[in-house]
């Protein structure tokens, strides 16, 4: 079955996201993730999120944490790293969580195979339609968030002499 | 496309919900573990990545567009949180030279 191959992808490169010591290569990591997972929303047949994960974050988000990355110059050897019994302590409690959930998971009953009721639900015309009827405000609103987080990012990173000196 | 969605077709919506938890608690484990906060933030993206293919596959469970379309939002709301959050990180690292999230110790009380 192609879903658990690509499953089993993109869990082995999230592991390597998360223990490479090298930043850089964590975020090269972290863009193979991405794309298994546009390759799992392409098996849904959701196409315009595969379209808009893959601009989004494989574009987009990828570019700005590898620009931040690079230009703070990070490598190997500034790496800060938490001593080993906090790293124990921390993959403990990620194993009891996700022992709570797969035990929560099996009181249920087994479940229905996926079956693509609707065969055109994610295409960009279904999509549209709901986006632009029923989620008009949200849709509009989100677009103030984005503006707001614009001015807010400049605004942040700007390099302001005279606030730091003072 | 027909050939490449067969390769869905069958699987129990238990093992999406089971691969989702195994992707949110990754995200989890690396933000417990690392000191470098752009890598707490990538963690956190795992998270929400984790989140939003579960969404998606619920809405073609149950045939229903609104999954897909909060799916949307969210991707939206990731790219404004990844856009200020580096801005942020930036400004501690002009600061404290340092992206060690215990530099930010300071900023108690």
């Amino acid at each position: 079955m192609v879903f658990y191959f690509v499953a089993f992808l993109s869990i082995i490169f999230a592991l390597m996201t998360i223990f490479t010591k090298n930043p850089v290569h964590s975020v090269l990591y972290l863009v193979i993730t991405f794309f298994t997972f546009t390759v799992h929303y392409i098996l849904l047949n959701a196409q315009f999120l595969a379209v808009v994960n893959f601009i989004v974050y494989m574009g987009a988000i990828m570019v700005l944490f590898l620009f931040v990355l690079m230009l703070l110059n990070l490598n190997k050897e500034t790496e800060p790293m938490k001593s080993n019994l906090v790293k124990i302590m921390a993959t403990v409690a990620g194993l009891c969580l996700i022992t709570t959930l797969i035990g929560s998971m099996n009181l249920l009953e087994v479940s229905n195979p996926v079956v693509l009721v609707n065969p055109n639900i994610g295409l960009v015309k279904e999509l549209g339609k709901v986006l632009f009827n029923d989620f008009l405000l949200p849709f509009e609103i989100s677009s103030i968030l984005l503006l707001t987080a614009m001015v807010g990012a400049v605004l942040l990173a700007k390099n302001d002499k005279k606030r730091v000196d003072g | 496309m027909d050939s490449l969605v067969q390769g869905m077709q069958g699987v129990p919506l238990n093992h999406y919900i089971l691969f989702s938890s195994i992707i949110f608690t990754i995200g989890v484990i690396g933000v417990l573990i690392r000191r470098n906060a752009i890598i707490i933030m990538m963690s956190v993206e795992l998270m929400l990545n984790a989140v939003n293919l579960l969404l998606a596959a619920f809405s073609v469970y149950s045939g229903d567009p609104s999954g897909q379309v909060f799916v949307f939002f969210i991707m939206a709301l990731a790219a404004a949180e990844v856009a200020v959050g580096l801005a942020i990180i930036v400004m501690v690292y002009r600061n404290t030279k340092s992206v060690d999230i215990k530099s930010l110790s300071r900023l108690r009380w």
